[in-house]
């Protein structure tokens, strides 16, 4: 009787991969987790400009978004070639502005409101007049900590583009 | 009678389908943008009070006009300048310091015109646009604005302060950073704010023109 029993041919055993649907899934959970879904369809372009001097918006529950640009391909029959504004999922007038800060403010807990900060996504072709007419709102509701959201990189090359 | 022994259930296409929920995620998910240039709008002023007087030396007025051009008009003089210069101009008004007694200043290293801006204290840029203007012209006049205070900030924060051996723009990050301890944090605070103090962003906004 031998303690070291040969085995019997000389296969290799397989790789035991029960654990790897484990591995996967953990994974999946990761993503699914740490990545943020987009709160709002866009119906506009929105090719933002570029800027280096950036500053990172930290705390997403604290931020309001006003999307603004030309109507996409699928809209432009309707809504026509001019640059609009997007307030959550639809289109909006300027004039609607302070409602949706409203709305947005009664959404937060109330020792918040004064961080709440309004990102702007606006498209690089859009005209200042609905800027300025966005920021005129936006003052006289009291909104006036804004970021303008750009995307990373050199900012007069990305004029040129 | 032998004990029968449920068959096992083959888990090994299981692999491949969190494989594909995986890959599903990872393509349909998109990493919003939540970077960009923070600023702050002044409040509405209501009050009749009659504004202080600023010497046309300490004003860099830049206008924007519809065709996206840059005019500067400072120091008496009007000119057509590209926006690949304005960040260089900007910071030489800004640090010109050629103010003379209790206007004084000491820590620019400018020329010392005395058509040109005071001290960091009185310098004042403003800017005003058409409403034709295009928006992304805007904003690369607003970021290099932004990028010449921060040049300066940065320049007297290392110099202030050169042991910690980052610059403004990196101890902002730092300080705005949740992970930075708190202890760090209060550190930091008093040290940007003097900067800050020192060279304040005085930037101003006319209400755009309307072009007809």
């Amino acid at each position: 009787m031998s303690k070291f029993k040969k085995k019997k041919g000389g296969e290799m055993p397989a790789v035991n991969t029960a654990s790897l649907p484990d591995i996967v899934f953990m994974l999946l959970f990761f993503f699914m987790v740490a990545t943020v879904m987009r709160q709002n369809t866009l119906m506009i372009d929105n090719n933002l400009p570029f800027a280096d001097q950036v500053e990172k918006l930290d705390k997403k529950d604290l931020v309001m978004y006003i999307y603004a640009g030309k109507p996409s391909s699928n809209y432009k029959s309707t809504y026509g070639t001019e640059a609009r504004i997007q307030l959550n999922d639809k289109f909006a007038e300027v004039s609607e502005i302070p409602a949706f800060i409203a709305a947005e403010r009664a959404s937060k807990r109330e020792e918040l409101i004064p961080f709440l900060t309004t990102a702007l996504k606006v498209d690089g072709d859009a005209n200042m007049g609905l800027v300025t007419d966005i920021k005129q709102e936006l003052r006289k509701v009291n909104a006036l900590k804004i970021n303008y959201t750009t995307k990373k990189g050199d900012a007069i090359q990305g004029l040129n583009k | 009678m032998a004990k029968r022994s449920a068959p096992e259930v083959n888990a090994g296409s299981m692999a491949d389908i969190a494989f594909l929920l995986l890959i599903f995620f990872l393509v349909t998910t998109t990493i919003e943008t939540d970077s960009g240039l923070n600023r702050k709008l002044p409040p509405i002023d209501d009050s009749t009070e009659i504004p202080p007087i600023i010497r046309e030396k300490n004003i860099f007025q830049l206008n924007v006009n519809k065709n996206n051009d840059l005019f500067l008009k400072t120091g008496g003089e009007e000119k057509i300048i590209k926006i690949k210069d304005l960040r260089a101009a900007a910071v030489a008004f800004l640090d010109n310091g050629g103010g003379a007694g209790t206007d004084a200043c000491k820590r620019c290293q400018g020329k010392k015109n005395p058509r040109s801006s005071d001290n960091f204290d009185k310098a004042i840029i403003s800017l005003q646009n058409d409403r034709a203007t295009k928006y992304d012209t805007y904003i690369v006049v607003q970021n290099e604005i932004i990028a010449a205070y921060n040049e300066l900030r940065n320049r007297e924060f290392e110099k202030s302060y050169p042991n910690l051996g980052i610059n403004f723009v990196e101890a902002d990050k730092r300080y705005s950073d949740p992970r930075t301890s708190s202890a760090e944090k209060a550190n930091l605070k008093d040290k940007l704010e003097v900067i800050k103090i020192l060279i304040p962003q005085k930037f101003s906004e006319a209400e755009p023109k309307k072009s007809n």
